[in-house]
């Protein structure tokens, strides 16, 4: 009988060892181990052995039993192994043909540099306001200290519509508008971008429609020493660290000392080159310290009160950050153009 | 203002700083410089020869062969100008020379005669042809003067100037003058100033023997003076002068006109010189122009003058223009032997009023306007006079008779060192306060901190404290001050709930797939009502129209978006940019007005337009145009968004396709419209089918919640069931879907739309719409009795009310 299982396994193992697929392994199981099977039917006859022997037998037949499941079991596991692998082998794509694409917009990108500066002006305490593109008289002009007849006004050639109303030249009657909301007595820390219209033929460098930013800060004890120190916060982080300012003597009628702000060249670090005509300086925007007759008129005490003002053109500040040469695609909107600022 | 350094060396004594640094100089402390010209390119070895003989060139017609003595030795040159001729001296070019763009002079031989240099024109030795007086446009230069032969010509012409240009702005009307230049200069550079020689000799006559001077409205005209000049001899005005007035822009004539204008440069003031003779009368009387009264002007122009022009009359007629120009019949000309010369001190707004009505603007005028320096006014006349006595061989009669109210009082500003260091940021020293005051030759007396400071009357635009801070400023140097951040107590800032809206709806609808533009807010006359959706609409608008439009297009501002925006996609179509999605977020601007005469509101809108494919995956054959309900679900997502529940009814609107346009509704106001473009619109303006939607943004972020609320999960299964209806073509799926909502409640928790199908199997007319219904009731498990019940009487509902029935 021994030699019978030793056969029986030698011949089981055998079988296990050639076969290929999962179903003959299963056959093969059924065969040896089933209830039918040539093991199991072996072991049916254990009955006539003699009591000495069948212990030692039925240990035998259990090891070859167990022997030749554990080698199933492993021709099992790398049948299935092999079929796993030619399955996904099979199911392998090229991952080198295009996606299915998501229609991605973006800002545009006059949008994208006005919100940058709002973003840094409100982690610096300023709020945003917003005003009327058809500005009265008063506001866009006498309550800047403009009156009618200031040699001034001939710097902005506008767009009237009656003698009273006008589309605004400026963002600066926000400014008005905000200083008489707060009344006189409360501290004013704004900034307000916005459309406005000058009476310009649109070339490569003019625009009848344009967008501009203005900044003000009204307190007590504001120096000027502070807008040339929020000026430089505001330069480095648009153009860079690397970059310098520098204030230069201006005129604006709502403002007193008046400046234009400059910063370093970004090609030639201010030794002088083509993009920056010689000079090593690029101008900016226009600043200065509110003049007493603006505050005045809004109900500020010029004594006890002070205040800093500045304007930006984000036109300017997109062309010069980005090289574009034309004013005018800002407003013609070529897909071809929006698509190259479209990121986040 | 052009600003000619050579001439400013009479002034200030510019040592050997070069042109950029000055400009520089001046560009950081008081007056931007917006380039330097120089007045030629460098040349070398050009000097002044005298023609000793000039023939025709034996073998050239139009060439003449000169000898011409260079000092040193006598040069044969062949010479094409057709002035040339013997006796003149003008500029030699020796072989060696060499002429701006590096041209080099080199003996030659011309028709077989050797030719030794070159005579040269003006233009030649690198001056602007607009600058060379007339007589020498077409040929070389010829020296008027006594010039000695061999000197270089570099000084004699000017050649080695330089011209800063200055970018004045309205409040530095004082650098509009050579002394204010060199005023501002030698602040800068702290050198000494020295002005012109004023004295003058005059004849023994009086001018008061001649001429009486009458001023009807001193208002408008508060110093009038007239000098009388005789015995004057036109001729070319001295070289120096010229190459002055040419370097400032200005191209010689006589020495009359050239010395006007010189002093008009020099002193800011500006001058008219009458030919006495012509003027015929004895008599200057000043007053406003009478309606319709005319004159013309020295360019030739008849003037219909109004009451508010100011005029210089011989008594009776207008003979100039006050401060703006002169007239034709009294111009000095080649013969006047006698002029009446007027400095006087018109108001600025007259002289202003008078320019925007003529749109005539001079060197005059614009002093003028700004108000020249009444300290300076008739010293002008005076140095004038003297320079005709020098240059016109004239003599100047005793006096100048005058009508005088003019105010020459010199304003006092008092300055606090305190202040000023407060206001600044910076801890100047009363030393240097004081120091700074001297380099701008402003009086002042120190009394401790303060500092009372007396304003030179050329410096009018000094009224107040700040502009003297500004004075100290910008002489202290900005450089100089240091960078701080404000002090004060900061609040914390954020943006307002719209404005933070507005950026989520912008984001939404980025990442929806759409790009945002900006379009102009003024239109045309064709476009300025088109689009304009129906709520706005019902306010009986009228087009708000500027006044002086630049152009055409750019009139009317608009009441859609739409219009421009559209325009945007044509614009890009005609480019071969054929997939458009665009939105607009901006302002239209609504007047109930007939003739407006206060702000239109300004409504805030969101437009937007899409045309040509909206998803495309080529290889998995996938390609989606936009359409309708493409822009739909946008708008529907938008709200969702918002949780701002919407609805669509159907619309017809005139520029949108009567079938495919319906307008939005929030609660019981519409709000919007969303359509495809009418397709003879989309013709008119080559569009393809395109897609747009206007919605008003305002009413959006007013209607906007916080509606985020916690809704339990449901814990019993919910039970789906689907229903297909088919009904007439013409019934509205939306319409059924409400029904079913309405009559499901409240145990129907969701209605879709899964299936619209018109062919075979559906009879003709006919279609089937499939919905799929969700049952939930978050109490307890649903019986399939109770949505049996709720289904059948659905079914029942539907049918009848929408003549429907089931298919099966």
């Amino acid at each position: 009988m021994k030699e019978q299982l030793e056969a029986i396994q030698q011949e089981a193992l055998e079988k296990i060892n050639t076969v290929d697929n999962l179903k003959e392994l299963q056959e093969i199981r059924v065969a040896y181990l089933g209830k039918k099977g040539s093991l199991t039917s072996v072991l049916r006859g254990m009955g006539q052995l003699s009591k000495e022997e069948r212990p030692i037998v039925g240990e035998m037949a259990n090891r070859i039993r167990e022997a030749i499941t554990a080698s199933l079991d492993e021709k099992k596991e790398a049948l299935e192994k092999e079929a796993l692998e030619k399955q996904l082998e099979a199911e392998a794509i090229d991952i080198t043909l295009p996606g299915r694409p998501t229609n991605v917009g973006g800002p545009h990108l006059l949008t994208k540099i006005v919100e940058e500066i709002e973003d840094l002006f409100i982690g610096m305490g300023y709020e945003v306001r917003e005003g009327p593109e058809v500005e009265t008289d008063y506001f866009n002009f006498e309550a800047l200290n403009l009156p009618k007849d200031h040699p001034a006004r001939d710097m902005q050639d506008s767009f009237y519509i009656t003698n009273e109303l006008l589309l605004r030249t400026h963002t600066s009657p926000v400014q008005a508008r905000t200083m008489r909301k707060y009344g006189g007595n409360q501290p004013v820390k704004m900034i307000c971008p916005g459309k406005v219209y000058r009476r310009d033929t649109d070339d490569a460098t003019h625009s009848h429609q344009f967008t501009q930013i203005e900044g003000l800060y009204v307190d007590k004890h504001v120096r000027m020493s502070d807008l040339k120190g929020t000026l430089d916060r505001f330069a480095k982080k648009m153009f860079g660290e690397e970059r310098k300012i520098r204030l230069r003597p201006s005129f604006f009628p709502f403002t007193e000392p008046s400046v234009e702000m400059d910063i370093s060249c970004k090609v030639c670090h201010g030794d002088g080159c083509s993009v920056c005509k010689q000079t090593g300086w690029i101008e900016i925007l226009g600043a200065g310290m509110v003049h007493p007759n603006v505050l005045e008129m809004a109900g500020y005490d010029s004594n006890e009160y002070t205040g800093f003002a500045f304007g930006m053109g984000p036109e300017r500040i997109a062309m010069l950050k980005y090289g574009i040469n034309d004013i005018r695609h800002f407003y013609t909107n070529d897909r071809r153009f929006l698509k190259q600022y479209h990121q986040a | 203002m052009l600003v000619s350094l050579n001439w400013l060396r009479n002034y200030v004594d510019l040592g050997d700083i070069s042109p950029e640094d000055l400009a520089e100089k001046i560009s950081k402390t008081g007056i931007e410089v917006d380039g330097i010209e120089y007045i030629a390119e460098k040349s070398k070895g050009v000097v002044v020869g005298y023609v000793e003989s000039c023939e025709k060139h034996p073998n050239a017609d139009k060439l003449n062969l000169c000898q011409v003595n260079v000092g040193e030795e006598t040069l044969q040159i062949i010479c094409g100008a057709p002035n040339v001729s013997q006796g003149q001296k003008v500029a030699v070019a020796k072989p060696g020379a060499v002429l701006p763009g590096n041209f080099k002079i080199k003996k030659v031989k011309l028709r077989g005669i050797e030719s030794n240099g070159m005579i040269c024109s003006m233009q030649e030795l690198g001056i602007e042809e607009k600058y060379v007086p007339k007589d020498m446009a077409d040929g070389i230069y010829v020296f008027e003067e006594d010039v000695a032969i061999g000197e270089s010509v570099e000084g004699l012409l000017n050649l080695n100037d330089a011209v800063l240009e200055f970018d004045l702005t309205p409040n530095r009307s004082d650098c509009l003058s050579m002394i204010g230049v060199a005023y501002e200069v030698a602040a800068i550079l702290d050198k000494p100033i020295k002005l012109p020689d004023e004295s003058l000799e005059t004849g023994a006559e009086h001018v008061s023997d001649y001429v009486s001077v009458q001023v009807e409205e001193p208002e408008l005209n508060p110093y009038y003076g007239a000098f009388l000049v005789k015995d004057i001899e036109v001729k070319p005005s001295p070289l120096w002068m010229q190459n002055h007035l040419m370097a400032a822009g200005i191209r010689p004539i006589s020495n009359v006109v050239d010395i006007t204008n010189y002093v008009l440069l020099e002193y800011g003031q500006p001058l008219h010189a009458f030919d006495f003779e012509r003027l015929g009368t004895n008599q200057i009387l000043v007053r406003r122009a009478k309606a319709e009264e005319t004159l013309v002007t020295l360019d030739d122009e008849t003037r219909v003058l109004s009451e508010d022009d100011l005029v210089i009359t011989d008594g009776t007629v207008p003979v100039a223009l006050a401060g703006v120009m002169g007239g034709k019949s009294t111009e000095v000309h080649d013969g006047t032997k006698t002029v009446l010369l007027e400095a006087a001190y018109f108001a600025p707004s007259s002289v202003r009023k008078t320019v925007k009505e003529t749109g005539l603007r001079s060197e005059s005028s614009t002093r003028f306007e700004k108000g020249v320096d009444p300290s300076r006014v008739k010293q002008a006349g005076i140095r004038a006079a003297q320079l005709l006595k020098q240059y016109a061989g004239a003599t100047v009669l005793d006096g100048v008779v005058s009508v005088d109210t003019l105010d020459r009082t010199e304003k006092m500003v008092s300055i606090n060192s305190n202040t000023i260091n407060d206001r600044l940021g910076t801890t100047i020293s009363n030393e240097e306060i004081g120091d700074i005051l001297r380099k701008l030759r402003f009086p002042f007396e120190q009394n401790g901190d303060v500092f009372h400071v007396t304003i030179p009357t050329r410096r009018g635009d000094i009224t107040i404290f700040e502009d003297m801070l500004e004075e100290v400023a910008r002489i202290y140097g900005y450089d100089n001050l240091p960078f701080t951040l404000p002090e004060g107590v900061s609040q914390a800032a954020e943006l307002t709930e719209q404005q933070r809206l507005k950026r989520k709806v912008k984001h939404y609808l980025q990442g929806s797939g759409l790009h945002e533009v900006m379009t102009y807010s003024l239109t045309n006359e064709a476009k300025k009502q088109a689009f304009v959706s129906p709520e706005v609409k019902d306010y009986g608008v009228h087009p708000v129209k500027v006044a002086m439009p630049m152009s055409e297009d750019h009139q009317y501002l608009r009441l859609s978006i739409l219009p421009e925006l559209l325009q945007s996609v044509a614009y890009n179509r005609a480019r071969n940019q054929m997939n458009i999605a665009y939105y607009e977020m901006g302002s239209i601007f609504v007047s109930s007005e007939e003739s407006i005469t206060k702000q239109p509101t300004e409504e805030q809108r969101l437009a937007g337009a899409l045309t040509g494919n909206w998803l495309e995956h080529p290889w998995q054959q996938e390609n989606k145009m936009a359409d309708f309900y493409v822009v739909k679900g946008i708008i529907e997502g938008l709200f969702e968004h918002l949780a701002i529940p919407v609805a669509f009814k159907p619309a017809k609107l005139p520029e949108l396709h009567p079938g495919r346009c319906a307008t939005l509704f929030v609660q019981d106001k519409v709000v919007g419209f969303i359509g495809q473009v009418h397709p003879v619109i989309e013709k008119q303006m080559d569009l393809k089918e395109t897609y747009v939607f206007d919605i008003n943004l305002e009413s959006l972020l007013n209607e906007y919640r916080d509606r985020t609320a916690f809704n339990v999960i449901p814990k019993y299964p919910s039970i789906a069931r689907d229903i297909a209806f088919i009904v007439d073509k013409g019934v509205l799926a939306g319409d059924i879907k409400s029904r079913i909502e309405d009559k499901g409640s409240p145990l129907v928790k969701q209605v879709q739309i899964f299936d619209v199908y018109e062919g075979e199997n559906v009879p003709e007319g006919k279609k089937s719409i499939a919905y799929s219904l969700v049952y939930q009731d978050p109490e307890k498990t649903l019986k399939d009795d109770e949505v049996e019940a709720s289904y059948q009487e659905i079914v029942n509902t539907i049918n009848e009310e929408f003549n429907a029935y089931i298919r099966s």
